[in-house]
């Protein structure tokens, strides 16, 4: 098994996250992760799905996809892309460890956003090496609250994904 | 205009000449509206049955077959029609009526998801929530239904959305971003299939729906006589080719014929066009067609690596493809592989025993077949549905029509009604089992109504037959659930109560008279009750899980 990054474009309708993650129930395809939103043009949406499979299982999540009315086109950018994902922690803190926990934040240029008495927050950006890697880092401490927004991609240099 | 009306006038605009359907309060208002207009209105007494009728309809003449339903109850009866229309790739439109936009979401009387509950078995749905966008909706799902591969499109019609205001003007062209049917067939792809067929020594055609969706047979029998191939069938194919052609050997699969199974296990070049190598069809995946090499045709490049491996893959429609392909290729001689094909048709013909004065169904089938071969055939499912296949030779396209890929009891009869409407000048006949038969026998209130002379003969063994038989075979005769205790039952009274008429036949002397009968009264529907042997079987037969050469036959 070995994880593939789509890039779906879709018709911003209502409905079509639905059709979409009901095309992989229905067919046993695997999501890890799905992030949307709108693009540069407010009709059209895009997908980034990570999905666990084989080159078979792939070629069959694309065709599949594709014959969805609602999505007008699929791209492949699992190599050469840059890929980030937001994530933000809550983070258990004391007195003591508040300096050290800033202190990583600041190595891997996480932000500190919200600081309480015994928790903070940080928000960090990045891709999956670089976020895990941090998140270990703040096991240590105590994690009380995760959230990701699921991972977007851009394949890097003139190539695009658009109509 | 009223929204309704406008919708109406829609579908008048998309050529629409029959609707089969049963209002209720959320369709109501389209209801009134259609009372004005030319279309004619099948009242069914089930909604599953109006999709069945609108997709017997569609597969007969190849339009698009519509449906009306009401919410609720209304709309999740036609689900079964939609999944059926779905699995065998058929054009239907179906239209239900929703509560309110203010009420959606809130549990209101009648509301059932319809939408959400179908998208995994429309080829598109809609809800529709701006009036404005209906007729447009309109226009779409009858392009989106019958272009591509085609499949059915339901459209869910919140009733305040069918009471307001609306401008009428029909737009000509659809452009979705999203769907743009391919075709034509890549040239470089056309030309290496040209080069297998060239070199191959025992090819094998196996045509599938798709022949008949494009309207392909004459590009299909054109390509088989120029290799020259032999053509093998799918269940849904039959009809691609006349099964009277020299090339023809039936069609293939679980209960295919045995000649037809060994040369697909045989060929070095297997030419699929507008299959999509159901389990029914290729049996053990592993072990079909080991020798060969795959071109694989079809317009939906899903199926295409699906099931089997490809070798060359060619996307686009049979209809387009066939004919370039049959332009560069020539005749060539294969005159060992003709005779091997040749000596298997000898050594094993499709046989059962017929000597010893008893009532059998394959008989009863033969008998349709003498007496009418032109009649347009439907059937249920089960034994009746494989005997149908075996021994009614179909000779043009659209003449055989049974659900393949959901194998829905309860189909045969009200796709026979449909096909009936589409054609009410040929013989319709639905050959039924008697428990796929009382699925949907109260769609004979239907026929009577509306003078739809149709044949239903009743291969009538009192059994679930098909489960019975794989009790019989793999489960040591316990017969759980498969007994349809019905001595006292009289089909021919149930005709009778209906308004149609009965006949109840026992003896094969009775046969031939009794269709004769039938086939004469042309207008209300005919049920003929033949009371079969109860323990016959289907052969031949590939096991579960077998390979296609791994078929088994019985001692006759
Ligand atoms: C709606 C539905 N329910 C159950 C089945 C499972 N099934 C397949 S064949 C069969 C028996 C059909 O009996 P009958 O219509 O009498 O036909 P026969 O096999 O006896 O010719 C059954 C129950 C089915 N195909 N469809």
């Amino acid at each position: 098994m070995s994880r593939y990054t789509i890039a779906v474009l879709v018709e911003n309708k209502p409905g079509v996250l639905a059709r979409v993650s009901s095309l992989f129930r229905r067919r046993g395809f695997n999501i890890e992760s799905l992030a949307v939103g709108t693009t540069e043009r407010e009709d059209i949406s895009r997908m980034t799905i990570v999905v666990s499979g084989n080159e078979k299982i792939m070629e069959q999540v694309m065709k599949q996809l594709n014959k969805l009315i609602d999505v007008i086109k699929i791209s492949d950018v699992t190599v050469n892309s840059v890929e980030r994902e937001l994530v933000m922690v809550k983070v258990a803190t004391n007195s003591a460890n508040r300096g050290e926990i800033a202190e990583i934040a600041n190595i891997f240029r996480a932000r500190i956003v919200d600081v309480a008495k015994e928790s903070m927050i940080i928000e960090i950006t990045g891709d999956e090496e670089k976020i895990n890697a941090f998140v270990n880092l703040m096991r240590q401490f105590g994690i009380k609250e995760l959230v990701k927004t699921g991972k977007i991609s851009m394949t890097r240099g003139g190539k695009m994904v658009q109509l | 205009m009223r929204a309704a009306d406008a919708f109406i006038k829609a579908l008048e605009k998309e050529g629409v000449k029959h609707i089969f359907g049963i209002p209720g309060g959320a369709i109501i208002e389209v209801y009134d509206a259609l009372w004005d207009s030319d279309i004619s209105h099948v009242l069914t007494r089930h909604e599953q049955a109006a999709v069945h009728a609108a997709d017997g309809y569609a597969r007969a003449s190849g339009k698009v077959g519509v449906a009306f339903a009401t919410s609720g109850p209304g709309a999740t009866n036609t689900v079964t029609g939609i999944v059926n229309a779905y699995m065998d790739s058929s054009p239907v439109v179906v239209f239900t009526g929703q509560v309110p936009r203010s009420l959606i979401g809130f549990d209101a009387f009648q509301e059932a998801d319809i939408t959400g509950i179908t998208m995994p078995a429309t080829k598109h749905n809609y809800l529709v929530t701006d009036p404005e966008s209906l007729t447009d909706v309109v226009k779409e799902a009858f392009y989106i239904a019958s272009t591509g591969r085609p499949g059915p499109v339901l459209i869910d019609l919140p009733k305040d959305v069918t009471m307001v205001d609306v401008e009428f003007n029909y737009s000509k062209k659809v452009s979705l971003m999203g769907y743009n049917p391919r075709i034509a067939g890549h040239p470089k792809q056309i030309k290496k299939a040209a080069e297998l067929i060239m070199k191959s020594e025992r090819p094998v055609i196996i045509a599938g729906g798709g022949v008949i969706l494009s309207n392909a047979s004459k590009e299909l029998v054109k390509l088989a006589e120029t290799i020259p191939a032999f053509v093998v069938t799918t269940l849904m194919g039959k009809g691609s080719i006349p099964e009277t052609h020299h090339l023809s050997l039936g069609f293939i699969g679980m209960h295919g014929t045995k000649y037809g199974n060994y040369t697909v296990t045989e060929s070095d070049l297997v030419i699929a066009i507008g299959c999509r190598f159901s389990d029914r069809t290729t049996g053990k995946v592993a072990s079909f067609a080991p020798y060969a090499k795959i071109i694989h045709i079809d317009i939906d490049a899903a199926e295409i690596g699906k099931n089997v491996r490809v070798d060359v893959p060619i996307v686009g429609s049979a209809k387009q493809i066939l004919p370039k392909l049959t332009s560069i290729i020539e005749y060539k001689k294969r005159k060992e592989w003709g005779d091997r094909v040749t000596g298997w048709r000898k050594a094993y013909p499709l046989k059962y025993k017929n000597d010893d004065g008893k009532l059998r169904p394959q008989y009863v089938i033969e008998k349709i077949y003498e007496l009418m071969p032109d009649a347009i055939v439907t059937t249920e499912v089960g034994q009746n549905q494989m005997w149908a296949a075996q021994y009614f030779r179909t000779s043009y396209p659209r003449q055989f029509i049974s659900s393949g890929g959901l194998g829905t009891m309860g189909f045969g009869f009200p796709a026979a009604m449909g096909a009936q409407v589409a054609f009410p000048d040929r013989t319709v006949v639905d050959i039924a089992g008697d428990g796929s038969f009382q699925m949907n026998i109260q769609e004979l209130a239907t026929c009577v109504d509306y003078r739809i002379p149709v044949k239903i003969c009743v291969l009538n063994n009192m059994f679930l037959g098909m489960v019975r038989q794989w009790q019989e075979l793999f489960y040591d005769e316990r017969y759980s659930a498969t007994c349809l205790r019905c001595k006292e039952m009289s089909f021919e009274k149930i005709a009778e109560g209906f308004g149609g008429v009965g006949m109840t036949v026992e003896k094969v002397s009775e046969v031939e008279d009794a269709l004769k009968e039938a086939f004469k009264i042309d207008d209300v529907p005919v049920v003929i009750d033949f009371r079969v042997e109860r323990l016959e079987n289907v052969y031949p037969m590939v096991p579960a899980g077998a390979a296609l050469n791994e078929i088994i036959d019985e001692e006759v």
